[in-house]
């Protein structure tokens, strides 16, 4: 009795699901196949956190359109990048090859853009970058087919020179990891920071992963720089600023940094002993635009959480692949249509107004200068001064 | 220039006890059980995270210092008497076991706290900087030092004077003739593994106020206590407490005029010991 019931539950199951796989395929039918979008990201390893976050952002602003662009339905085709090129590379090869994406998107590591890029090129899958900040990928590296909707280093780093030099001090200690960011964003606020008249005190690159900053905070409290620029980003960032806290030197020495240094992810393990550290990036939790406000409501309702700029990044992202989608009209079989709509794509981010610059590829934005905040009860960054439209100039 | 140098001695110095903190541990279960406890470092990870969590709840670093040890060094009495004893003798299946175990605790813990770096202040009256005239230094890894110093010395006069030290210096020196006397290697194991695990949580929760935490600081911190046990050599609290120091120095003064280098100036210093000194700097020559 039992199996004979058994089977017929099977059976019964069996007969829904037909219908219901049926009635898709007649539901796709009529509204064209949806269109996929193959999303490369760290979700394991050192930066599975930014994965994360740039991952909430997508589908957020997915949500937001109810998952629709041009009459077409999108999908969202997630891959491990595990903060690794190599796997980066047969990540985007699979999606293509096997998945069939229509598009690219993601990439948390320039060395992944970089190494991913000739095969984007010469299958010329059109790839939205919603991370990797290499001033290369959109100037001696660039693609028609690859296009940046985050930042260059050179981007966020360089208006700060100018800044801190009138603002903070002449005398700045530089900081940075030694790898291709670090020196691409040390090397822009200089170049900056040198125009404005400023004097570097010391120039210092450590290793990634760092368990112990004291040795560089000793040099820095022998230097007595009236300001501190450094480059770090995640753990990195954790253990500098808590010991930085620790010794004492914020009471004599100001923190001039680069956006990645005060992201509120960062900000969350350091607590209250960060308020008052001053950045660079192109987005600011307190931007008074209704874009923002709306990010902002939206990403707090739903993660109970305070958002930061990878959620941004992840979410225009999204936002430029819908704008471009929605001028085509969900038809992608003319490729050249599909990259001038994006060439010429602007949008209305939570970071002001973002427009892709056709020369270069990468967007050109808004730059701000922040300061680590409590407001509303959650510790982020309050803005300080609009940097300008800042073009980056792709050589 | 003297003030950059003494402040980078004390620096190097408050690593080097947190080292020692891990390669003791290290060292006394190796002595004792012959397993090389590669977990070890998963045990400092799980004694941060236990800090971190009970710190929360309970709001006194001193009890969580004294708790989270108890936990931890629990958890590792269980994990010899139900996961490795059963190996005995076979050292290469135990040392996969502790490999295996290092995955599991280190993916639970990422599972149930997340990806996102955390960091635990240390307590109010150990924070913030010392001010000894024109020469300023924080408190807290002057505790570390105090303490490592303290607990270096105890556990020297633990293993010299009491009966359990005996044993335990018995048990490592020769299992086979420890038991003919009456002494059970079994037992004398077990609680070696407890205190030995004990001790990698105690180095969690000192650690964390020094040092973020995040995933895969496990490897790392595995990777250093191994280094500190090669260069001052297995199964002797001495060889723990001065390779800690020399890797603290090599570490410290190496970020500090050489910092690309750091890392490698390590391993030269081990790669030199071994050529040298196989058996470490305070190392007995095995037979």
């Amino acid at each position: 009795m039992a199996t004979i019931r058994r089977r017929q539950l099977i059976k019964a199951g069996l007969g829904l699901a037909g219908l219901a796989a049926s009635s898709r395929f007649s539901f796709s039918l009529a509204q064209q196949e949806p269109i996929r979008i193959g999303v490369v990201l760290s979700y394991s390893g050192p930066y599975a956190r930014l994965g994360q976050e740039i991952t909430r952002g997508m589908e957020l602003y997915l949500e937001k359109v109810g998952y629709q662009a041009g009459g077409r339905r999108i999908q969202l085709l997630k891959e491990d990048e595990e903060a690794d090129p190599a796997v980066a590379v047969r990540k985007v090869r699979k999606l293509v090859e096997q998945d069939r994406v229509n598009l690219l998107s993601g990439i948390i590591l320039s060395s992944s853009a970089y190494g991913i890029r000739d095969y984007v090129h010469e299958r010329q899958i059109p790839l939205i970058i919603a991370n990797a900040a290499a001033n290369g990928i959109t100037r001696e590296r660039r693609s028609p087919y690859i296009f940046r909707t985050s930042i260059s280093a050179w981007q966020q780093h360089y208006p700060m020179g100018p800044w801190v030099a009138r603002n903070v001090g002449k005398k700045v200690f530089l900081l940075a990891l030694d790898y291709a960011f670090g020196k691409e964003a040390t090397a822009a606020f200089k170049e900056g920071f040198l125009q404005a008249g400023g004097e570097p005190v010391a120039e210092l690159y450590t290793p990634l992963g760092s368990t112990d900053y004291s040795a560089v905070i000793s040099r820095i409290a022998a230097a007595r720089p009236e300001a501190v620029h450094a480059v770090l980003s995640g753990s990195d960032a954790v253990i500098f600023l808590r010991q930085f806290i620790q010794f004492g030197l914020n009471r004599s020495i100001q923190l001039a940094v680069s956006g990645e240094v005060t992201d509120e992810n960062v900000l969350e393990a350091i607590g209250d002993a960060a308020l008052g550290a001053k950045s660079a990036d192109h987005w600011v939790y307190t931007l008074n635009n209704s874009a923002n406000r709306e990010f902002i409501r939206a990403y707090r309702q739903k993660f109970n959480a305070v958002p930061n700029h990878f959620a941004v990044r992840g979410y225009d992202a999204m936002q430029f692949i819908v704008d471009a989608i929605n001028t085509v009209q969900g038809d992608l079989s003319n490729r050249q249509r599909l990259l001038g709509a994006i060439e010429s794509a602007k949008i209305i981010s939570p970071r002001g107004f973002v427009q892709m610059d056709p020369e270069t590829n990468n967007v050109t934005q808004h730059v701000y200068a922040r300061e680590v905040a409590r407001i509303d009860g959650v510790l982020t960054n309050r803005l300080l001064a609009d940097l300008g439209t800042i073009r980056d100039p792709g050589k | 220039m003297l003030l950059l140098l003494l402040t980078q001695l004390l620096n190097s110095l408050a690593f080097a006890m947190l080292l020692f903190l891990l390669a003791l541990g290290l060292s006394l279960i190796f002595g004792v059980a012959r397993v090389v406890n590669l977990a070890h470092g998963a045990f400092y990870l799980l004694g941060a995270y236990l800090g971190l969590a009970l710190g929360a709840s309970l709001g006194s670093f001193w009890l969580v210092l004294l708790l989270v040890p108890l936990l931890v060094g629990l958890l590792g009495v269980l994990v010899e008497r139900f996961l490795l004893r059963g190996l005995h003798g076979r050292e290469l299946e135990q040392v996969l076991v502790t490999i295996g175990l290092g995955f599991i605790l280190a993916d639970l813990l990422r599972a149930f706290f997340g990806a996102a770096i955390r960091s635990v202040p240390p307590p109010a009256e150990l924070a913030g900087p010392l001010f000894l005239g024109s020469f300023i230094y924080p408190k807290y890894p002057l505790f570390v030092l105090v303490m490592g110093v303290l607990l270096f010395l105890l556990v020297r006069l633990l293993l010299a004077r009491t009966p359990f030290g005996v044993q335990v210096r018995a048990v490592t020196a020769d299992p086979g003739m420890a038991s003919t006397l009456g002494i059970q290697p079994a037992r004398v194991s077990l609680l070696t593994f407890g205190i030995g695990t004990a001790l990698a949580g105690l180095g969690g929760v000192v650690g964390a106020p020094m040092i973020a935490l995040a995933p895969g600081l496990d490897a790392q911190m595995t990777l250093f206590a191994l280094i500190v046990v090669v260069i001052g050599g297995l199964g002797r609290i001495e060889g723990a407490f001065w390779g800690a120091i020399l890797v603290g120095l090599v570490d410290g003064f190496g970020r500090l005029f050489l910092p690309q280098l750091a890392m490698f100036l390590i391993f030269a210093l081990m790669a030199l010991v071994l050529a040298l000194k196989p058996e470490g700097l305070l190392g007995r020559r095995l037979a």
